[in-house]
């Protein structure tokens, strides 16, 4: 699994959006990947998988006060995506998602043939 | 690279693609990436009305959150707990936040201390805070 620089900054070309952060963790039966999205509500989050990239996009949805200026901004784009590219030892079919508090949590298991198997040794 | 520079195949892709590296490292770097700006991060805005302040802290209970309002500066702390990472795992990139936080923003003099609201949804938490009545304007009949 790798982030996906060129794709990316194709992406930037046409709209701006902001990289979010993410985590990667990945033990023996697959990887976990969690990406802060907070203000993104459920129904405008965006999960793509096709062929071997993965794309994660989001909208940022704020209640906004009526009439309201902004006077500091750190938050500065309304959007989220980011773009990998899986492993071919990833079964990309069997992705799993939730989505609580602004954190994405993708559990994406590795394909059969990449499953670590143990080898019995038996004695002659 | 002495070969690109010597046979510029296409220099116009080549101009194009500096333009957007420049680009990136400068002005327009939407990230908000790392720990350089701080966490959570903040966006303030106001209405004539009140003050508006919005943390994007993520994956946080909001139970734990801490949000205190003294002599006109507003303090958000808490605590985000790192995700378990279970045994024989490999950790390939690391670049959500987690521990301790604290961050403070000066209000301005006209706010009422005592009509503060926050909520916490998707992930931000908004604060509001209603300016004092004698501080909003007015408009004053003319007899």
């Amino acid at each position: 699994m790798t982030d996906n620089a060129s794709k990316q900054a194709d992406a930037t070309r046409t709209d701006a959006a902001l990289l979010p952060p993410v985590d990667v963790i990945e033990d023996a039966h697959g990887i976990t990947l969690y990406a802060d999205l907070p203000g993104v509500p459920k129904d405008h989050l965006h999960l793509q998988v096709e062929a071997d990239t993965l794309t994660i996009e989001g909208e940022v949805m704020l209640e906004l006060a009526e009439g309201m200026e902004s006077t500091h901004a750190e938050v500065g784009l309304p959007r989220y995506r980011r773009v990998f590219t899986l492993s071919k030892e990833l079964d990309a079919d069997k992705v799993g998602a939730e989505f609580s508090h602004g954190v994405l949590k993708l559990r994406i298991p590795k394909a059969d043939h990449a499953q670590p198997r143990r080898i019995e040794v038996r004695v002659a | 690279m002495m070969y690109r520079t010597l046979f510029p195949r296409d220099m116009f892709a080549e101009l194009d693609r500096l333009q957007r590296e420049v680009q990136q490292a400068c002005d327009l770097s939407p990230s908000i990436r790392g720990l350089t700006r701080g966490y959570p991060a903040l966006n303030v805005g106001g209405t004539p009305h009140s003050v508006e302040i919005y943390a994007f802290a993520p994956g946080i209970d909001p139970a734990s959150l801490d949000v205190q309002i003294e002599k006109g500066v507003l303090t958000v702390a808490g605590e985000r707990t790192a995700d378990e990472v279970p045994e024989k795992a490999a950790v390939h990139i690391d670049e959500r936040f987690a521990g301790r936080f604290r961050r403070v923003v000066t209000l301005p003099d006209d706010i009422d201390p005592n009509a503060v609201e926050a909520r916490y949804r998707d992930g931000v938490l908004r604060i509001s805070i209603a300016r004092k009545e004698a501080a909003q304007p007015r408009r004053i009949a003319i007899q």
